[in-house]
């Protein structure tokens, strides 16, 4: 446990550093950690869990866009786990269920648990179609297609700069979208 | 089917990863730039309407007019200095939350220390004053500019608890506006602050908690 958290915030403070990869690979770690608390907030507020991975998306999303609010000096799992509660909160809260999320449900994925290793989503590609076109194109090609931003900036005739600014508006707008639904 | 849009979250974490070059603006820097954006608003509401007090030269060897001063700015810088914490979304109000006594506890020494003095006037007129209305309406209305522009540099955060985050936006622009209006009112006395200046400040406290508990949900 220790362990694991000191890991995520090394990696934290490598990806503030400008190192995609170590971001990338946190991600992929604390995903799993918060799909396991997200699936059961969902099944002790009665929800289908196969709702989990819209809340997991929110998550992911409000970590990345507020990643600036975290201070490099902290541990990286309580801020992340207090993401995570809210942005659980507000998602039962929205299905119309109120109910006391507790902070232990992000401690670890419980051993009994089968990892599930992903389930769809529908949320947040649902709100991909109504972004302007450029940005959906930028975010399609990247997410998608797997391009790099210079070959998605090749693929547009777009600059690397304006290829940067279209993912980053689109990612915000999208999670706007998410917050106003 | 065409135009049909997949995003699974493996592929989201892609894409995470791709923006991660792009550096948002620390909330503090964004905080101070929204305020000074909008200090010039509140500044020429001020000269246009109001204006510094004619004596204001002697009215400074009085240190109760100075204590006005230093009540304000304790409160609005306090109130910066929470809100900023507050934008953490791990934050609580423990361990910051007694940073807003500094501003009570200054100006509770100064009743204190006015009480001990003789007075040429009685409590109630010193309370009451000639600017009860004026401060009640001046305060709130310079201090709307500088609590828009607050929230919007709060929006960058991440609060917990976004109501009490805009409370603290309410109080710190309610801080700054006061110390404009201190220094065009004639009333030094600080029973007068503690009365007119609270009900001012709690108005906008609460317009601050009421707007925030929208806007800053993140």
């Amino acid at each position: 446990m220790r362990e694991r958290d000191d890991e995520w915030t090394g990696l934290m403070r490598s990806a503030i550093a400008g190192d995609s990869a170590a971001y990338h690979r946190l991600l992929k770690a604390v995903t799993p950690v918060l799909r396991a608390a997200a699936r059961r907030g969902l099944a002790r507020a009665g929800q289908p869990v196969d709702q989990s991975e819209d809340i997991v998306q929110d998550i992911l999303l409000a970590v990345h866009l507020k990643r600036h609010t975290w201070d490099a000096g902290a541990p990286f799992a309580p801020w992340l786990f207090a993401i995570a509660r809210n942005k659980l909160i507000d998602a039962l809260r929205r299905r119309g269920r109120r109910i006391f999320v507790d902070i232990d449900d992000f401690a670890e994925v419980l051993p009994g648990e089968a990892p599930v290793e992903t389930a769809s989503a529908s949320e947040v590609a649902a709100h991909l179609q109504s972004l302007p076109a450029r940005q959906r194109d930028v975010l399609q090609s990247i997410a998608v297609d797997s391009a790099s931003i210079k070959d998605t900036a090749a693929k547009f005739s777009m600059t690397e700069g304006a290829v940067r600014v279209a993912l980053h508006r689109g990612l915000t707008s999208l999670t706007a979208k998410l917050r106003e639904q | 089917m065409s135009g049909n849009i997949e995003m699974d979250t493996d592929q989201l974490i892609r894409t995470l990863a791709a923006d991660n070059a792009h550096r948002a603006r620390p909330v503090g820097l964004g905080l101070m730039l929204a305020l000074l954006a909008a200090a010039p608003v509140s500044l020429l509401m001020f000269f246009t309407e109001l204006g510094i007090r004619p004596d204001v030269m002697t009215a400074m060897r009085n240190p109760f007019f100075d204590l006005k001063f230093a009540v304000t700015l304790a409160l609005a810088s306090a109130a910066i200095a929470v809100s900023l914490h507050l934008s953490r979304p791990e934050a609580s109000l423990r361990g910051f939350g007694w940073l807003l006594l500094i501003p009570a506890g200054i100006l509770t020494a100064g009743i204190g220390g006015e009480m001990m003095m003789p007075q040429r006037l009685p409590v109630m007129t010193r309370l009451v004053g000639n600017n009860s209305r004026a401060c009640m309406t001046a305060i709130p209305l310079m201090s709307l500019p500088l609590l828009a522009a607050a929230l919007i540099g709060l929006r960058q955060g991440a609060p917990a608890h976004p109501a009490i985050a805009g409370a603290m936006a309410g109080l710190a622009s309610a801080g700054l506006a006061a110390t404009l209006y201190a220094s065009h009112c004639t009333d030094d006395s600080p029973l007068f602050v503690a009365t007119w200046y609270t009900i001012a400040t709690a108005l906008v406290t609460a317009i601050g908690a009421l707007v925030g508990s929208k806007v800053l949900k993140y």
